[in-house]
């Protein structure tokens, strides 16, 4: 580690060294047709893309109805109907929400969006801004949605749906769970045995069984274990069993990161004073986490998708909400289409994610070689 | 300083003694790391203990700010003793600065943030008082210029100047040093004797575990050999390189200045 941060500031006053071109022939010999695998390889992929993506191209685009007042124009034609998404975008994306009220989820989602776009940006990472822009993002997207003042209507939590229940059902899973897994994976890694022996109980007997499980028992067991009268909101009891289940994961995830923090860290905080939660929030932890991020970055987008299964408990979420939109008789064969849509937008989220998280990546990594 | 220590000080009659080791005892599993220890080290007192690899030297001072515990014995640091208590162990640590063999910087902070995190949580002190006593410090260990960098970014040598600021900024009272120099290239050694040699002419207490026997005839005020866990031999530089008593110490002396 020294040598070469040694040699990288040596080398700083020679001259760079030479870029190499790469003529296409060589890059295409050298990783397309290397070895007779490699060309076979080359090949089944070249017949495949041939055959199959002409006639996706056909069906997709080229004999594509993209817009159509009625459902009879796309019969007749012989490609895809992107028509339907036109007509029926309003309940995919919003579920049963009342409909003359969606312009409220639209802003909902709009103030939500911006709010994440800030936080991703370092430049916002100072608490005077962003603790208060989530305080207005809180208040209003929650005003917004259950209304009920300032003239709008109210609704009710049941009949939300589509991308915004995605979307709070995802962040309620990480605000609950992330916190959850951090304290999960240090006591699993305590001396205190009581501790130890909990954390590890909850990780392991909620980890073997299926999150499906988990959300019933959450909506329709754990309410019978209550006293008449107490009850907990369904959309609440849903987010908390999903937080939970991430939370069994990602603790595994994180005390994989903190296993690999040198017991030299530890002794060199201890040595200077630092008490066990100092050490692990300023020392250990920004560590451990860095390490881990591929590994919770994995299963932050698997939470995000996880989010489709409380279809199972009746929640329309986007998924759900389009299967559902999808029964009329009327569009019902172009379900495939709107099935596209939807898992494009899944696409593009959990894309974001991914690109996103290996941006923190690079700026964590940067000039500090561990 | 701190209150409690301050206030157990003052009962402790031999204020002059700034550690003291009674007939201290350490297991691991069934080996006996330490044998019977008995030390004590004045105010301003500088020490270097050296002995074969296993002797338990590491051990026996990673004892003193309780990274490892006896389990038979008394180990008293600054006139508190060491137990089970945190209050006394937190006490002890803040007024014991530690230099490790590796080093140990928080590599994901700025050499800077190293520096100032303990004084800043520990001892509450504003950030500005802390980011100009980590600057003086680092004047002193002659690398203010690197203040701003990562710990990746710098030597070995600079490295561990940079760890040794780091257990200065706490203004302890004591300085242990668990083998400085071994994980060093030859050339960056010097630098970091340098820095030692500085703080031992200020008058600091310093325990020095350590194989560099040039430093030790330099600044020791006395020499300890260890030898499988018990102390062999205690004695004025001057005596214990010319006329050591004990057969072990001539041996092991034999080994390392005849290499």
């Amino acid at each position: 580690m020294t040598d070469s941060s040694l040699s990288k500031n040596t080398t700083g006053r020679r001259p760079p060294p030479p870029t190499e071109r790469i003529p296409v022939l060589r890059w295409i010999k050298e990783n397309l047709a290397q070895t007779p695998f490699n060309m076979l390889v080359t090949a089944i992929c070249l017949v495949v893309l041939f055959y199959a993506l002409p006639s996706f191209l056909e069906w997709g685009v080229i004999d594509a109805t993209f817009f159509a007042t009625d459902h009879t124009v796309c019969r007749e034609a012989t490609g895809a109907c992107w028509a339907v998404i036109g007509e029926k975008h309003r309940p995919m994306l919003f579920g049963v929400y009342p409909y003359e009220e969606h312009w409220r989820l639209l802003t909902a989602v709009i103030i939500y969006i911006s709010a994440v776009i800030m936080t991703m940006i370092p430049l916002f990472w100072k608490y005077r801004i962003l603790v208060p822009v989530w305080l207005f993002t809180l208040a209003s997207t929650l005003t917004l949605m259950w209304g009920g003042v300032l003239g709008m209507p109210q609704v009710d939590n049941s009949q939300w749906g589509g991308l915004p229940l995605t979307l709070i059902l995802f962040s309620g899973t990480l605000v609950i769970g992330f916190p959850l897994a951090i304290v999960l994976a240090l006591g699993r890694r305590s001396t205190m045995p009581a501790v130890k022996a909990v954390s590890v109980v909850f990780i392991e007997s909620l980890r073997g069984v299926p999150l499906i499980t988990i959300l019933f028992v959450a909506v329709n067991v754990f309410p019978l274990f209550l006293p008449q009268g107490l009850e907990f909101d369904k959309l609440l009891r849903v987010m908390v069993g999903m937080a939970i289940f991430f939370a069994c994961y990602q603790a595994e995830v994180i005390r994989g990161g903190l296993q690999a923090i040198s017991r030299g860290q530890y002794e060199a905080a201890e040595a200077l004073g630092l008490g066990y939660w100092q050490t692990m929030t300023r020392i250990i932890l920004p560590q451990a986490l860095r390490i881990s991020l591929p590994g919770i970055v994995n299963h932050i987008i698997a939470a995000f998708k996880n989010t489709s299964f409380v279809l199972i408990i009746g929640l329309f979420d986007m998924l759900t909400a389009t299967t559902a939109v999808m029964q009329d008789p009327e569009w019902r064969r172009f379900t495939i289409e709107a099935y596209l849509c939807v898992g494009f937008i899944y696409f593009c989220f959990c894309f974001a994610l991914s690109k996103y998280s290996q941006l923190v990546e690079r700026w964590l990594g940067e000039g500090k070689k561990f | 300083m701190n209150t409690g220590a301050e206030s157990s000080m003052s009962q402790q009659e031999d204020g002059e003694l700034a550690i003291e080791l009674i007939d201290v005892n350490k297991w691991y599993g069934d080996f006996q790391a330490l044998c019977d220890v008995n030390v004590s080290i004045g105010r301003g007192e500088r020490v270097v203990v050296c002995g074969p690899s296993g002797s338990g030297k590491s051990t026996m001072i990673r004892c003193i700010n309780r990274l490892e515990h006896h389990q038979r014995g008394k180990i008293i640091v600054d006139g508190i003793e060491l137990t089970d208590n945190l209050k006394n162990i937190e006490a002890v640590r803040s007024e014991v600065g530690m230099v490790f063999q590796s080093f140990n910087l928080f590599p994901h902070m700025r050499v800077i943030d190293n520096l100032t995190l303990a004084p800043m949580l520990v001892r509450k002190m504003p950030k500005s008082d802390a980011e100009a006593l980590a600057m003086q410090y680092l004047e002193r260990v002659q690398i203010p210029e690197q203040a701003y960098k990562y710990p990746g970014q710098l030597s070995g040598g600079q490295q561990q100047r940079v760890a040794i600021a780091r257990s200065l900024c706490m203004q302890p009272r004591v300085m242990l040093f668990d083998e400085p120099t071994s994980a060093l290239d030859p050339e960056m050694i010097k630098e970091v004797l340098d820095v030692m040699v500085e703080l031992a002419e200020d008058g600091m207490t310093m325990v020095v575990v350590t194989h560099e026997m040039g430093f030790a005839k330099t600044v020791a005020d006395k020499m300890i050999f260890m030898d499988k866990g018990e102390i062999v031999e205690i004695a004025p530089p001057d005596v214990f390189f010319t006329t050591p008593e004990s057969e072990r110490t001539k041996t092991f002396l034999n080994q390392i200045l005849t290499h």
